[in-house]
């Protein structure tokens, strides 16, 4: 329990060496987009952030329901490690996303479906927090925060789709929808999907490293109580 | 009637019940006295099927807990320091309430039966949000036993009473609730707890460290009791 | 004694529902300390857009959903917190937990009541409301959205508050958890009921109304299913 496992110490250098990797070939590779300049470097880590929050996400609603299933509280410091990462990286897509929608649509927020959900989703999350501080027994917090997890997971989509009813006006990226495709070229694909790879590595070293945390944070409250009985 | 073994409890990593053992002939009434955290609401509210043990067997009126709840709690009846009673509807509509819940047959008589019980005939149609302290408490005996149970279970049930409304309770225990009943009771009070009870149990750390019944105790005795097996 | 008291065997389910739905009637009929407040609030807020949004003839068309939707979010709220909160204070929640019946059972009680109670501070608030602001409300199309809008609202607002009550947070917490997770709830129920207001298309309204049936379906079915987990130790 002391030293982190030799597979997490290599995570944690792979996940620096990709991750200045794909900053390398964002800045010095990859080809600037004609429409909207340099700016359109940031959509590079805005998708790859994007695709770690939702992992989170879809961890995290699994995971609370293995919870309720087992009813074991492992299961519990691994919702709350998922949500957690969730709740950082959709906070980053939002600030990239907003840094590139000021000089694209010249505003600094649109209440564009995947926007505005990934907002909806950041309160939930909060909500989750707030919940968990409010109990004091660990069983209870585990089972509460899992039912909610729960809730959230089922309704984040029908939320997106009632926003998407709402109105669009979000680039579709790939795909031959209608909408307006941004130009990507072959190379500016091919790095996107390099980034949401160096992303999903550091997804699983935080995911890993925050575990062992509440495992550890664990095994601190067992030695208190052995010292006080 | 109750049968309970090796039961472990914890809340987190905190262990409350490490590995009681307890046992309740029928027609017993069983005493369970110990110091503040100790367990024993805990441990009521595992017989009451209220919460869930994490290891051992709990067995009630021959039906395991917690898979058979529903054929226990149709056998249990609860009181608690809590009325658990609707402060804006009527006593009769309370056990009315109450009937539906469990299902009791012929309900109106069954109601008046024990509003009579409980001497609350007279209070039937008011609020229980006017009653005293003593009274709510009474109608709640009323409510637990609405069903006939076989087993009551009682969690400190003079909380917050004044010495008159203590004795009525004593009266109402012992000749409503307790008769013909295995009761388990927890209480502070030492000595209400000797005029009920038939079994002293001492739980204590989380376990049961003694027991003893009235015979074997002698009248007056309690006290050195309980003090020596806190001390053991 | 207790003699002619044999107990059938339990599993009337439908009467463990009646019976908790009951008896919050009936001791609302009493008190009306619930209803009382939802519908002083709902006024209260209904008289402060008239301030914060000077709902002229003109903004009254746009808003009046809108608006609607928003006093009937916040005054179910306290609606909810009450109805839960007479369960916990007294240990009835407890009692209920007590009876030998299926704990989706008391759910369904609860929620059935709760809408209720809701249904009933709107039937009132609408015709102030047509008043005060000079807009006909009387629409069956509006009525079939008010009554999709506050199942799918209660479905999770009674699971919710349940939690909720059982926390130390529990005054503030209701409106945090409920209210991102009924967006759908809300956008679908407005964008309805202004589409009936305006005499759109049922076309253009259907998309919507069949969004409410869909969240009331599914969330009705989760409650049901997780019930459980939110009052058992």
């Amino acid at each position: 329990m002391s030293s982190q496992p030799r597979a997490l110490q290599v995570l944690n250098i792979l996940s620096v060496v990709l991750l200045l990797a794909a900053y390398a070939l964002v800045f010095g590779f990859a080809p600037i987009e004609k429409v909207m300049g340099i700016v359109q470097k940031v959509f590079y880590f805005h998708v790859a952030t994007a695709w770690v929050g939702m992992l989170g996400f879809i961890a995290a609603a699994i995971t609370g329901v293995i919870y309720l299933r087992t009813q074991n509280l492992k299961w519990d410091i691994i919702t709350v490690s998922a949500v957690e990462i969730s709740l950082v990286f959709f906070f980053i897509t939002i600030v990239l996303g907003s840094t590139w929608a000021r000089p694209s649509w010249g505003t600094w927020w649109t209440w564009e479906p995947r926007l505005t959900t990934a907002a909806i989703l950041e309160m939930i999350y909060l909500a989750y927090m707030l919940l968990r501080q409010g109990i004091d027994d660990p069983e209870r917090r585990a089972r509460f925060g899992a039912v909610y997890t729960l809730i959230g997971g089922i309704s984040v989509p029908v939320t997106f789709v009632s926003i998407r009813l709402f109105r669009t006006i979000h680039p579709v990226v790939i795909g031959s929808g209608g909408g307006e495709t941004m130009g990507l070229t072959r190379p500016m694909l091919g790095i996107m999907f390099f980034s949401i790879a160096v992303f999903s590595v550091i997804f699983i070293t935080l995911f890993w490293h925050r575990i062992r945390l509440g495992q550890l944070a664990d095994h601190v409250e067992q030695l208190k109580l052995k010292i006080t009985h | 009637m109750i049968e309970v073994k090796k039961l472990v409890k914890r809340f987190g990593m905190k262990i409350v019940l490490r590995g009681l053992d307890f046992h309740v002939e029928p027609g017993e009434f069983v005493a369970l006295l110990g110091p503040n955290g100790a367990g024993k609401t805990t441990f009521l509210r595992i017989l009451a099927s209220l919460s869930r043990p994490n290891l051992g067997e709990v067995r009630i009126s021959g039906y395991r807990l917690p898979n058979q709840s529903a054929e226990v709690r149709q056998r249990l009846g609860v009181v608690s320091h809590m009325p658990l009673l609707y402060p804006d509807l009527s006593a009769e509509e309370n056990l009315q309430f109450y009937g539906r819940m469990y299902n009791v047959s012929q309900l109106d008589a069954r109601v008046t039966e024990v509003l009579n019980l409980v001497g609350l005939t007279q209070r039937r149609r008011d609020l229980v949000r006017t009653f005293s302290r003593g009274m709510q408490q009474r109608l709640a005996i009323g409510r637990a036993v609405l069903h006939d149970p076989d087993v009551m279970l009682f969690d400190e049930p003079y909380t917050g009473l004044d010495q008159d409304a203590s004795e009525m309770l004593d009266d109402v225990l012992k000749n409503v609730a307790a008769r013909g009943r295995t009761v388990v009771m927890t209480s502070h009070d030492l000595a209400r707890a000797e005029e009920l009870a038939t079994r002293f149990d001492v739980l204590s750390r989380g376990t049961i460290t003694a027991s003893t019944s009235r015979a074997g105790l002698g009248s007056g005795n309690l006290l050195n009791f309980y003090k020596q097996a806190l001390a053991g | 004694m207790e003699k002619g008291t044999d107990i059938r065997p339990s599993g009337n389910y439908f009467r463990a529902v009646s019976a908790v739905a009951w008896k919050d009637l009936a001791a609302e009929l009493r008190s009306r300390e619930l209803l009382s407040s939802m519908l002083v609030f709902s006024l209260l807020v209904i008289l402060i857009f008239y301030f914060a949004l000077e709902l002229d003839v003109k903004a009254r068309e746009k808003i009046t959903a809108g608006a609607l939707w928003v006093t009937f979010a916040f005054a179910g709220t306290l609606g909810l917190n009450r109805s839960m909160a007479v369960e916990k204070d007294r240990g009835c929640l407890d009692g209920l937990l007590l009876a030998p019946v299926d704990r989706s059972a008391i759910y369904f009680g609860k929620a059935i009541s709760n809408l209720a109670f809701m249904l009933i501070v709107e039937v009132i608030v609408l015709p102030v409301y047509s008043v005060l602001y000079n807009v006909n409300l009387f629409n069956f199309g509006l009525i079939g959205v008010i009554l999709l809008g506050s199942l799918g609202y209660i479905s999770v607002g009674t699971l919710l508050s349940t939690m909720s009550v059982q926390t130390r947070t529990r005054d503030v917490l209701l409106p945090i958890l409920l209210f991102p997770v009924i967006v759908p709830v809300l956008v679908a129920a407005v964008k309805a009921s202004s589409g009936f207001l305006q005499n759109l298309e049922m076309s253009e309204i259907m998309a919507w109304v069949n969004l409410l049936i869909v969240y009331d379906i599914i969330f009705t079915a989760i409650a049901f299913m997780v019930f459980d987990y939110v009052v058992e130790e």
